[in-house]
């Protein structure tokens, strides 16, 4: 049981699926670290761009990460439009009504879906949905692989885009002082909706790293959504940096909780811990306290 | 006073009408305002969004119908346990999430959170019946909470209603009210004042449980059986906010006013589109987006206004 034959793959296998919820938390924490709200149609939109991916192969014959390249600007417009002319407008300034705002668009996206493409559950199939290629003692699939490593590349683009580009630094001077930053005639309300989208192009450049090994449903969003959450309050709310380790951490927990206690109780583990982790480090546990 | 008026009005809806249908969309609306008022009270008056109701109303729906069942007790004892233990539910959901200061998006995700928990939890335990559900046997007997018609039934909620409608009421006149309020609008400012803004929203968040417990009872009575999906489901925690904000937040008739408009809508979506799922929640979201950016005082902000206007205009006439 305890063996590194089963072991080190596990922690692998954890690492990768860590990966994927990496992203999502990504965009989540993004969001949140500028607008100060939590975004409640975050798992609504990985749904919508899931659909959107399986539709392009199914139609198009467009092989999922072919589409992420095309996927990733149109959810960035998405995201961008979504907050620059609904959820800005009708928030009048409130973030209590951003909340509301975001989670009525949650129910309408997956409604929407719902009643479109009704509850199946679809799938894909790729030829080298199944490939694996052996890292010592482990297979590794290939899929999650690429994902791992598209992951770590979307990051570190990211990175770049706010440590260098002169919107990333419009970002940081409005997520550290709103007001200063208007002051200094950074249109706040632009860099709001770029924020909103490049959180929302996470989602899609995710949803085509999931859907060569995933199902999609109008719910399959919320499951990694809720996932997400966890990570972002583990990681600190707003950290880039914590979003990738909680991801990576949360994703290997899973792993080794499914393999010794079980699926169902891994799902609640995961809640449990995120409870826990809200009540006694509301700021995170890699965050300082406030 | 207008309370009662409405209540009464209300009353007499099953004298006019014995049709089942009527009845039938007449309960759940009216079951919706109790559970819609149960969040008001918290998120209404006291400013606190609430994403899982469910949790309450579940937790009353599952205690009544596993204390008959397994236990034998009697269906009116096992409604009053169920609301208590709602109440007891939310004072300590409450306690733990208000100690550890949570407020705005983290008290919404956490009262998500603690609603999915049971949600899972209740779908893998024996006693909850897991995945199949807990089934009520019948036994139509007025000593067993059930009746052969629905009038009864309708009677029976609507007094529920008006309950939560005196008590809405009543907090609202009173100092605890006041409180509430003032933490709403500004918490350090209460804090600052000598308000305990820690107990009154912990009393708040019992009151708004034990409310919405009540429905969650109710329901369990009315369908004689209960699931995880209808207990913790995220459903009765969207239409739980949607009722008030709707209707008008932090009033005391908005949840009722939301309900009726909420079920309202849902039957119409359900007529034009031949009962397809989706629909009606793709109207209820879109609703809740269009009211929070168009009329953020619900319904009864525009009666308001409408009434200031009609004043204006009469002033202009007489002068």
């Amino acid at each position: 049981m305890w063996s590194p034959v089963i072991l080190v793959p596990a922690i692998l296998n954890g690492l990768m699926t860590g990966a994927v919820y990496a992203l999502i938390a990504l965009g989540l924490t993004l969001i949140y670290g500028v607008l100060h709200i939590i975004n409640f149609a975050h798992g609504a939109l990985l749904t919508a761009a899931m659909f959107a991916a399986f539709f392009a192969h199914q139609w198009l014959g467009i092989d999922p990460y072919l589409a992420a390249v095309g996927l990733t600007p149109l959810f960035f417009l998405l995201g961008y439009g979504l907050q620059r002319f609904v959820i800005g407008p009708a928030a009048h300034g409130e973030d209590r009504n951003i909340l509301l705002v975001t989670l009525g668009l949650a129910v309408v996206t997956e409604n929407a879906l719902l009643y479109v493409f009704r509850a199946d559950t679809r799938t894909i199939n790729l030829p080298y949905a199944f490939d694996t290629i052996e890292i010592g003692t482990a297979f590794l699939a290939v899929p999650r692989v690429i994902a791992f490593a598209v992951v770590i590349a979307v990051a570190l683009a990211l990175w770049l885009i706010m440590r260098f580009t002169d919107t990333g630094k419009a970002i940081r001077a409005v997520a550290k002082e709103k007001f200063g930053a208007e002051l200094c005639g950074i249109d706040v309300a632009h860099i709001y909706a770029v924020t909103f989208g490049l959180g929302t192009a996470c989602l899609a450049i995710a949803a085509c790293l999931l859907l060569p090994t995933y199902y999609v449903n109008p719910t399959a969003g919320n499951a990694f959504v809720l996932i997400a959450f966890t990570i972002v309050v583990l990681g600190g709310m707003g950290s880039v940096s914590g979003a990738l380790a909680g991801g990576l951490f949360v994703g290997v927990v899973e792993s080794l909780s499914g393999l010794y206690l079980g699926e169902s109780l891994g799902q609640i583990g995961i809640f449990v811990m995120f409870i826990l982790v809200l009540l006694f480090r509301p700021s995170g546990l890699f965050g300082e306290r406030t | 006073m207008p309370i009662l008026a409405v209540v009464g009005l209300l009353a007499a809806v099953p004298l006019i009408t014995s049709s089942n249908v009527t009845l039938n969309f007449m309960v759940m609306a009216l079951l919706i305002a109790l559970v819609g008022q149960g969040w008001n009270l918290l998120g209404g008056f006291g400013g606190q969004y609430s994403f899982g109701h469910a949790a309450f109303f579940g937790t009353g729906a599952y205690v009544t119908a596993i204390l008959q069942m397994r236990y034998g007790v009697n269906a009116w004892l096992g409604f009053v346990i169920g609301v208590a233990a709602g109440a007891l539910f939310g004072a300590i959901t409450g306690l733990l999430s208000f100690r550890s200061g949570l407020k705005g998006s983290y008290f919404a995700l956490i009262t998500l959170a603690f609603a999915e928990v049971l949600r899972i939890v209740a779908s893998v335990t024996p006693i909850t019946g897991a995945g199949v559900g807990t089934l009520v046997i019948l036994d139509l007997r007025p000593e067993a909470f059930q009746f052969q018609s629905r009038a009864p039934f309708y009677w029976i909620i609507l007094a529920l209603v008006g309950v939560s409608l005196v008590l809405t009421r009543m907090i609202e006149h009173s100092r605890f009210g006041a409180y509430l309020v003032a933490v709403r609008e500004n918490e350090d400012a209460a804090r600052a004042l000598g308000v305990d803004a820690t107990m009154i929203k912990l009393g708040a968040m019992t009151v708004s449980a034990a409310m919405t417990a009540a429905g969650g009872c109710f329901y369990t009575q009315y369908f004689l059986f209960i699931d995880a999906n209808i207990a913790y489901g995220p459903w009765i925690s969207i239409e739980a906010l949607l009722a008030p904000i709707i209707g008008g937040i932090g009033t005391v008739f908005g949840p009722l006013l939301g309900a009726l408009l909420v079920k309202t809508l849902g039957e119409l979506a359900k007529l034009v589109t031949g009962g397809a799922p989706g629909l009606d929640l793709v109207i209820y979201g879109g609703v809740l987006v269009a009211v929070v950016a168009f009329a953020p005082r619900g319904m009864a902000g525009i009666f308001v206004d409408l009434r200031r206007l009609l004043r204006k205009a009469q002033e202009r006439g007489d002068g």
